[in-house]
C-alpha cells in the first residue's frame, strides 16, 4: 500500500476528542440554559431600565390604571412549583425502576404545566390592557409571554417525555431523557420565580 | 463552581433554593423597600461567599469503575510529560507488575499556553505531545512493555479523568521532574490528583539529566 493510499484509508471525520466531566448531551443543555438566562437578563434589563426611567418621573409603579394580578399569578406559582415536585418524583422513580411512578409523575407534570399556561392565556384576556398601552405594559407582556414559550417548549417536550414513558422507554441506567427534560423544567419554574417576585410582587 | 444544572436532582434542589432566596427578599421589602434591598445584598454577598468557600478545589473522588482486562493482567496509566522514558520510571512499572502480565497506557498531555488555549490553537501543542508519545512508547516497548498511548487535555487531571474513563487503569503513576524544575510539582497535580482519583497513585520523579550522565 502506497503512502498516498494509506492516507485516504481513513474515511470520515477524525475521532471525536472531549474533554469535559460533564457528558454532551448535559453540557449541550447548560449551555443551551446559559444562553437562555441571557435572553431572560436582557429581557429584565429593559423591565429594569423602565421602571427605574419611569418610576422617576410619575412617582408609581405600574403605572395608574393597569393592575398586576399578582394573587392568580401567586396560584398559578403555586402550580408551577408543584409540577417541579411532581417532574422530580418521575426522576426518581424510574431512578429505582418505577415505571408507574415515572408515568404518573410525567402526566402530572404536563397537566400542571398545562393549567399555568392556560391560566395566564386566560389572564391575559382579563388584564384589561394591552401591549401597546404602556411601556410597562410592553416589558411585562414580552416578560411573561417569553416565560409562557418556554413553558410551551417545555410541554412538548413532556409531551414527548410521556409517550416514550408509556411505550417502555427509559430504565434505571437510561434514562437520560428524563433527566435533561427534567433539568429543563426546573430551569423554567426558576425563570418564573424570577418573572413573578420581580414583576408581579416587587 | 459547581453547575447547578448539572442533573435533574441538583436543578430540582435549586428550585428550592431560587424560593428561598426570593421569599427572603419579598419578606424584607414588604417591611421596607431598603429592607428587601439589604436583604438582596446580604443573600447575594453570603452566596457568593459560600461559592468562593467551596470551590477549594476539593471534589469528590472519582469512582472507578472496576479494570477492563483481564484478571491476570495489571493495567498501569501513566501520566508524564517529559520523564516517561526515565529509567527510574519503567522500573516502577515493571515493579508495580509482578508477576503479573503488565499493560501500560501513557498519556501526554498537550501543554499549552493560556492564549492558545483559549482560542482554541491546540495544533502545535498536541504536535510536540504526538512527539513526545511517539518517543516514550518507543522506549517503552523497547523495554518489552505492552504500552499504548494517547494525546490528552493540556490540565494534566483533566487528561487522567478522560484516560480512566476509556482504559479503567488498576494504578495510576504520576511522573514528573524533580522539585524546582516541575511545574506539575509547583501546581500540585500530585496531591489534586490523590484526591480526585480513587485508585492508588504512585508519584516517580525522574531526573533527566542525572540520567543522561
Amino acid at each position: 500500500m502506497s503512502a498516498m493510499d494509506a492516507a485516504h484509508e481513513h474515511h470520515g471525520p477524525p475521532p471525536i476528542h472531549y474533554s469535559s466531566r460533564v457528558s454532551p448531551s448535559v453540557l449541550g443543555m447548560f449551555l443551551f440554559i446559559a444562553s437562555e438566562i441571557m435572553l431572560f437578563g436582557s429581557f429584565f434589563t429593559v423591565y429594569f431600565f423602565d421602571r427605574v426611567v419611569n418610576h422617576g418621573v410619575n412617582g408609581h409603579w405600574p403605572p395608574p390604571g393597569l393592575h398586576r394580578p399578582a394573587f392568580v399569578a401567586g396560584i398559578n406559582t403555586l402550580i408551577l412549583v408543584t409540577s417541579s415536585f411532581t417532574m422530580h418524583w418521575a426522576d426518581s422513580s424510574i431512578k429505582r425502576g418505577n415505571r408507574a411512578g415515572l408515568q404518573a409523575g410525567l402526566v402530572l407534570t404536563w397537566l400542571l404545566g398545562l393549567t399555568f399556561l392556560l391560566t395566564q392565556i386566560i389572564e391575559y384576556h382579563r388584564l384589561g390592557f394591552n401591549t401597546s398601552d404602556t411601556s410597562f405594559a410592553s416589558t411585562f407582556f414580552g416578560l411573561t409571554g417569553l416565560h409562557g414559550a418556554h413553558v410551551f417548549v417545555g410541554l412538548t417536550i413532556l409531551s414527548v417525555m410521556t409517550v416514550r414513558a408509556f411505550r417502555g422507554h427509559f430504565s434505571p441506567e437510561h434514562h437520560h431523557g428524563v433527566e435533561i427534560g427534567g433539568i429543563y423544567w426546573h430551569f423554567v419554574d426558576v425563570m418564573w420565580i424570577v418573572v413573578y417576585v420581580t414583576v408581579y410582587l416587587l | 463552581m459547581r453547575n447547578p444544572f448539572r442533573s435533574e436532582e441538583d436543578a430540582f434542589r435549586f428550585v428550592w433554593l431560587t424560593i428561598g432566596y426570593f421569599a427572603l427578599i419579598v419578606i424584607g421589602s414588604l417591611i421596607d423597600v431598603w429592607v428587601g434591598l439589604g436583604v438582596f445584598v446580604v443573600e447575594t454577598v453570603a452566596i457568593a461567599w459560600w461559592m468562593l468557600m467551596r470551590n477549594d478545589g476539593r471534589e469528590a473522588p472519582t469512582r472507578q469503575t472496576p479494570a477492563a482486562g483481564p484478571p491476570d493482567e495489571h493495567r498501569i496509566l501513566v501520566v508524564a510529560n517529559e520523564t516517561v522514558g526515565g529509567a527510574e520510571l519503567l522500573g516502577v512499572i515493571r515493579e508495580r507488575a509482578g508477576d503479573k502480565t503488565v499493560h501500560v497506557l501513557v498519556v501526554s498531555p498537550a501543554l499549552n499556553s493560556p492564549l492558545k488555549h483559549w482560542v482554541s490553537d491546540e495544533d502545535d501543542a498536541r504536535s510536540a505531545a504526538q512527539a513526545r508519545l511517539d518517543a516514550s512508547l518507543g522506549g517503552m516497548r523497547g523495554a518489552g512493555l505492552n504500552a499504548e498511548g494517547e494525546i490528552g487535555d493540556g490540565d494534566p487531571i483533566q487528561a487522567i479523568e478522560d484516560a480512566m474513563r476509556t482504559f479503567r487503569p488498576d494504578e495510576l503513576i504520576i511522573s514528573t521532574h524533580p522539585a524546582g524544575r516541575s511545574n506539575w510539582l509547583e501546581s500540585g497535580v500530585v496531591e489534586k490528583a490523590r484526591e480526585r482519583f480513587d485508585l492508588p497513585l504512585t508519584h516517580v520523579v525522574v531526573d533527566l539529566d542525572a540520567d543522561r550522565h
